[in-house]
């Protein structure tokens, strides 16, 4: 399990083949990446917020759950904070299974989770200034079905 | 004294990422009562309590739990991570 939370820029397709290449016991694994939405111009770029300590005390709760849940070999989160520029990926996360659906699971778990659970806040920069991005009524009611 | 932490725009609201209050406040609802007849910008930030979570010493929790043993309280709006 490798949870790491940094302003940084990182490159998922590395992060990808290194974490494919120690998946030992795996015959599946899924990546997400997340990254910031030019939205045509309009935004200049996002500025995302978290709560120290307790950012990664949430995620590593997350991932040791979706361990247990789909039985997963190993899994890897990623995630940005402070100032991004449109197309700059944000976060990443990979699961890796014996078998592609729990790996599939475990990716979408983690994606929801992170969305409602996590301590990060997101603000959209553009022309007009910046604007704190609402929590969604779907990204809540996507949790239920776990 | 309990250390009260802000996110988002509740700290731009309140106007400081983290203060240490003097309270003898017994829950957060309490605590919220006591800080927003407290200040105008408090009044301010917390006018709608539901869009507004809390976690106590790092752990998401609600309004109506007690604060004794308590140290750390953060109040930020609906998380928006992924």
């Amino acid at each position: 399990m490798d949870i790491r939370v940094q302003s940084e820029a990182f490159d998922p397709g590395a992060e990808t083949n290194a974490f494919t290449a120690r998946a030992e016991g795996a015959g599946a694994v899924v990546t997400f990446s997340g990254i910031v939405r030019g939205e045509a111009g309009r935004l200049a770029g996002m500025t995302i917020e978290h709560y120290p300590g307790m950012t990664e005390k949430a995620l590593t709760s997350h991932a040791e759950e979706a361990v247990r849940r789909f039985a997963l070999t190993d899994t890897l989160i990623i995630h940005r904070y402070g100032d991004l520029a449109p197309g700059e990926v944000i976060m990443m996360v990979a699961t890796a299974a014996p078998h592609r659906k729990d790996a599939f699971d475990a990716a979408e778990f983690l994606m929801d989770y992170l969305k409602s659970r996590a301590p990060f806040w997101k603000k959209e920069t553009g022309a007009d200034g910046g604007t704190w991005v609402a929590a969604k009524d779907e990204d809540e009611a996507a949790l239920r079905r776990w | 004294m309990i250390e009260v932490l802000y996110f988002a725009w509740l700290r731009e609201r309140v106007g400081c990422p983290r203060e240490t209050i003097e309270t003898s406040a017994e829950t957060v609802a309490d605590l919220v009562d006591e800080l927003k007849a407290r200040e105008e910008r408090y009044a301010y930030a917390f006018q709608d309590v539901s869009a507004i979570r809390v976690a106590l010493d790092q752990e998401l929790s609600s309004f109506d739990t007690p604060l004794s043993g308590v140290r750390e309280v953060a109040f930020f709006p609906p998380m928006t991570g992924g």
